[in-house]
């Protein structure tokens, strides 16, 4: 029981001043996916059928790599900005807020890199 | 979390089935009824109404119920000609007014609810408080630091005047807000389509000058940027507007003054 205002509830800590930056950041990713997604779903069906060598090969060219590394660096940051709206739509209560906002921060940065990661590996022959 | 289900003491039981005395044209009107005195949980209740002996909203058949078959129903009315915005509720499935409502443009049972989401007062009476409070906190007056001009009213281009249209008619009924599922989840932080249509209307208001101030209070990842386009308020706005496009509009605001 609070007997606070309705308007002093309503204005609360006050704006955060932010959010625009997430707003515009998720609709440049978007729009750098579209080709991206494009390009990487047209090397997957032609690589179909290949063996692991002649993949392998492919991803080590720069002109397939350095596209790779920014579809995934897109995406997953893209990820993350998605995954933080759905869990700040849904998910209430504190407790379980920061957590869920915390674990998928970490998992888009993990996933994300351990992704970058091989393809560089591949890249430069490790 | 959001909660999917309604709370034990929410849930919606059968009620009373009040027949039509006498044969005729009759339709069955199935009303949302919560007390708050009787500790009992809300239940539907069925009213009979001849059509024949009612007028052609479904605002006439509430009043019609209330006179002659039960006065312990509770609604909000008030112009009965849309445009105090009292009488909006959710009829047939989507918020609207019960006043603008052609009885005849519902098929079959009437089914008759509360706006959707909101603290329930009493029958199809919601809570809000929350949403005026809302409006209050956008500031919505013009703001000048210009001082009036001597001897006659503040001068407004007929192409500024024009940029209100779509805006200036929004009554506040509350049926977009209480639609928008985000306002359901987060109707305590995000401002909701009719206040952010209203904070829209004074943006582009050629005669204020606090946009500046106004977008700053705006830019919150609750208070605007819950709004994921859904659009559920331009598609059961009564008065035909759409707060989705005043929303997107302040959103180009702010990437303006941010990043183009």
């Amino acid at each position: 029981m609070s007997l606070k205002t309705p308007l002093g509830r309503v204005r609360g800590l006050g704006s955060a001043k932010d959010g625009t930056e997430h707003f515009w950041i998720q609709r440049v990713t978007a729009i750098a996916l579209v080709p991206l997604v494009i390009w990487f779903i047209a090397k997957v069906i032609a690589l179909t059928g290949a063996d692991y060598m002649t993949a392998r090969a492919a991803v080590a060219d720069p002109l397939f790599a350095v596209p790779l590394l920014l579809l995934i660096g897109t995406g997953f940051y893209h990820l993350k900005l998605g995954m933080q709206v759905v869990i700040e739509d849904y998910v209430s209560n504190d407790a379980l807020k920061i957590p869920a906002l915390l674990l998928n921060t970490f998992f888009c940065a993990g996933v994300g890199i351990l992704s970058a990661f091989a393809v560089l590996q591949i890249s430069f022959g490790g | 979390m959001a909660e999917f289900r309604l709370p034990k003491n929410s849930r919606v039981g059968k009620g009373t089935n009040h027949p039509a005395q006498q044969g005729g044209n009759t339709r069955k009107f199935n009303i949302y009824r919560w007390n708050p005195d009787d500790g009992n949980n809300p239940r539907v209740d069925t009213y009979e109404v001849n059509l024949d002996e009612c007028g052609p909203m479904v605002l006439d058949a509430l009043i019609k119920i209330k006179n002659e078959i039960d006065p312990s129903l509770t609604f909000r009315r008030s112009c009965r000609e849309g445009i105090c915005g009292s009488c909006a509720m959710n009829i047939d499935g989507t918020n609207t007014l019960a006043c603008t409502k052609g009885i005849d443009e519902v098929k079959g049972e009437v089914a008759i609810y509360p706006l959707p989401h909101m603290e329930v007062v009493k029958d199809l009476v919601p809570d809000l408080t929350n949403f005026y409070a809302q409006y209050a906190s956008i500031q919505p007056w013009m703001q000048t630091e210009t001082p009036v001009p001597s001897g006659r009213e503040r001068l407004q281009s007929q192409e500024d005047r024009a940029k209100l249209d779509g805006l200036y008619e929004c009554i506040l009924c509350a049926c977009c807000s209480t639609s928008c599922p985000s306002y359901w989840w987060n109707g305590d932080r995000y401002l909701g389509p009719a206040v952010l249509l209203q904070a829209y209307r004074w943006l582009i208001d050629s005669r204020d000058e606090a946009a500046g101030e106004r977008l700053d209070n705006l830019e919150d990842p609750f208070r605007l940027y819950r709004c994921h386009t859904i659009m559920n308020c331009a598609k059961t706005c009564p008065k035909g507007l759409n707060p989705a496009k005043a929303i997107a509009e302040i959103k180009k605001m702010m990437v303006e003054r941010k990043v183009a």
